[in-house]
């Protein structure tokens, strides 16, 4: 092994480990508490018991895990580019912003577990309901995150662009839009967690699907294990998608990236002016 | 000859020039009847207070703001809105940071669509003159100041504008830096015979690079003073500082500046 790739898994270690034993930790703890009878195991079942379910029972919850995903992706992507349109549209023109921005905010205050049986007695139990929710839920972070990247350029070096004379799309295509995917990649990743949430929200409220319907069930039936391991499902599913959104950041603004990382020291080693 | 021959023969003509801007609170005069000539190829250097419309009078060349009253010409034609055959540098260099170098250079052909093998081949000798060879594919944040702003330099230079527009370029730099990028400055307007305006706080600086230095005095801004610099085309640094003329020149600027901006 080299000691490109020592430093490398140097550094994955030291990331990962603290968070490795926070949960280790936890889990020890949940362990402890059922084992020793201190909380009955009805109330919260081992952690055995539940992985065990979660296993035994996958065929039954993945179906479930793949329709509550596909319906937050759905939801995602639409509150995506709806999100990014309106923030152009607000940018561009003040109307559309002094119009748009205080419904925008009432849409956003409405509890959104409130207005989803709405959607259900509109819709009825399909996926739409759930999707709807779901796109509320995401839509907002997306738009004010796009706008204040929008906004972040910086007014010289619009005039710069005007100096070029490339006009208004060449100049969003080539100077707007690439300095704002810092602030919308931030919004997005705030905006899936929210659809996951979106989707779970949808199905409590009609569904017979979905792990939302899973945990609705569960519970209904004392079965706490199941209750569990659709908690624990569905949370890793925001998780992936989280970390998902992270990676495709990566992959696509190495600039920014790298600026907050280390990578500078490479070429400050070859010497500046 | 008429004397209209002389005025379109001016790279610059800045004619009656007034500019008011409209705060909530009062009226700002930033430029009152200033009228200035910059002849094709002559390097005017522009001093003055800060706040006096130094930027101000650079926007309003490249029509990038409106005059209140009076008008610009730029290359006989009357500047009316954004002009594109100007290069325009500012103090900070305003560079995309998600482009290299040679990228950022290039953003001014992409925006005008110029021929792209053309274009790369004239960055390449801007890069060579400019001296950031070994450097094209670094991003922005890998580059010290001196580097971004010769970046932004060339970027300016791309499109082989007549006429150059520089604002405080160099200001954010250290002093040893400033005084190789006004070498390197003086070296690529003696090769390229561009027009340049450039609007500085070093007295040296806006002597050394200069055929001619206008003396601004505080907001609102009236021509004080236009110094003809007595020097040779060809300047060395070292030998220039060291000469009565230079010394004489920024003496006389120090006092005018003293002179405004002394009984505030
Ligand atoms: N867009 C604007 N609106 C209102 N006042 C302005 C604007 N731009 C400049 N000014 C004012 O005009 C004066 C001249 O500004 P500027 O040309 O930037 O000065 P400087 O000589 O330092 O470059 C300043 O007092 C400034 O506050
Ligand atoms: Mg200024």
């Amino acid at each position: 092994m080299n000691t490109v790739q020592a430093d490398r898994w140097r550094g994955v270690v030291e990331r990962t480990w603290r968070p490795a034993a926070l949960l280790a930790a936890c889990l020890a703890i949940w362990h402890l508490v059922t084992v020793t009878g201190l909380v009955e195991a009805y109330l919260v079942p081992s952690p055995a018991k539940t992985f065990g379910l979660l296993v035994d029972k996958w065929s039954y919850l993945s179906g479930h895990t793949w329709v509550t995903t596909y319906e937050t992706i759905l939801g995602f992507v639409i509150a995506g580019i709806l999100g990014v349109l309106m923030a152009v549209a607000m940018v561009y023109s003040r109307t559309v912003e002094s119009t748009a921005y205080p419904i925008l905010l009432f849409a956003q205050v409405i509890p959104k577990i409130a207005i989803a049986p709405l959607f259900v007695v509109w819709l009825g139990f399909g996926f739409e309901p759930k999707v709807i929710v779901a796109v509320l839920m995401a839509f907002f972070p997306v738009v004010i995150s796009t706008v204040t990247g929008l906004k972040s350029v910086d007014t010289e070096m619009l005039e710069l662009a005007a100096t070029m004379g490339g006009g208004p799309v060449k100049t969003f295509v080539k100077i707007r839009f690439p300095a704002a995917l810092p602030h919308l990649f931030a919004g997005l990743k705030v905006a899936v967690t929210l659809a996951v949430t979106g989707a779970v929200v949808g199905e409590f409220v009609g569904s017979n699907e979905g792990l939302g319907y899973v945990i609705l069930q569960a519970n209904g039936n004392m079965d706490t294990p199941m209750l569990f391991a659709g908690l624990i499902v569905i949370s890793l599913v925001g998780v992936l998608l989280f970390l998902l959104l992270d990676l495709a950041e990566k992959l696509m603004l190495p600039w920014h990236a790298s600026r907050r990382g280390a990578a500078v020291t490479t070429l400050l080693a070859k010497g500046g002016s | 000859m008429s004397t209209d021959v002389t005025v379109s023969t001016s790279a610059v003509a800045i004619n009656d020039v007034s500019v008011r801007f409209q705060s909530k609170r009062a009226e700002v005069t930033a430029i009152q009847q200033v009228s200035l000539d910059v002849a094709p190829g002559e390097f005017v250097s522009i001093v003055g207070p800060s706040g006096c419309g130094k930027s101000t009078l650079l926007k309003l060349v490249s029509g990038l703001l409106a005059p209140s009253s009076g008008t610009v010409t730029l290359l006989g034609e009357q500047v009316r809105g954004p002009r594109h055959d100007i290069g325009f540098v500012f103090q900070r260099a305003a560079l995309l940071e998600w482009r290299s170098a040679r990228r950022n250079i290039l953003l001014q052909a992409e925006m005008r669509g110029m021929n792209s093998a053309e274009a790369g081949k004239r960055a390449d000798e801007l890069i060579e003159m400019t001296g950031l060879s070994g450097f094209e594919n670094a991003l922005p944040h890998e580059l010290s100041g001196g580097m971004q702003q010769r970046v932004a330099l060339c970027r300016a230079l791309l499109h082989q504008p007549r006429v150059l527009l520089m604002d405080e370029p160099f200001g954010a730099l250290d002093a040893l830096t400033r005084e190789q990028m006004n070498v390197e400055l003086h070296r690529v307007w003696r090769e390229t015979g561009t027009t340049v305006l450039l609007v500085t706080h070093s007295i040296a600086e806006s002597v050394y690079l200069a055929n001619r230095v206008i003396v601004l005095t505080r907001r609102p801004a009236v021509v004080n003073e236009i110094i003809e610099v007595d020097l040779p085309a060809d300047r060395d640094y070292s030998a220039t500082m060291a000469r009565p003329e230079f010394a004489s020149a920024t003496a006389h600027i120090r006092d005018l500046l003293g002179a405004v901006t002394g009984h505030d």
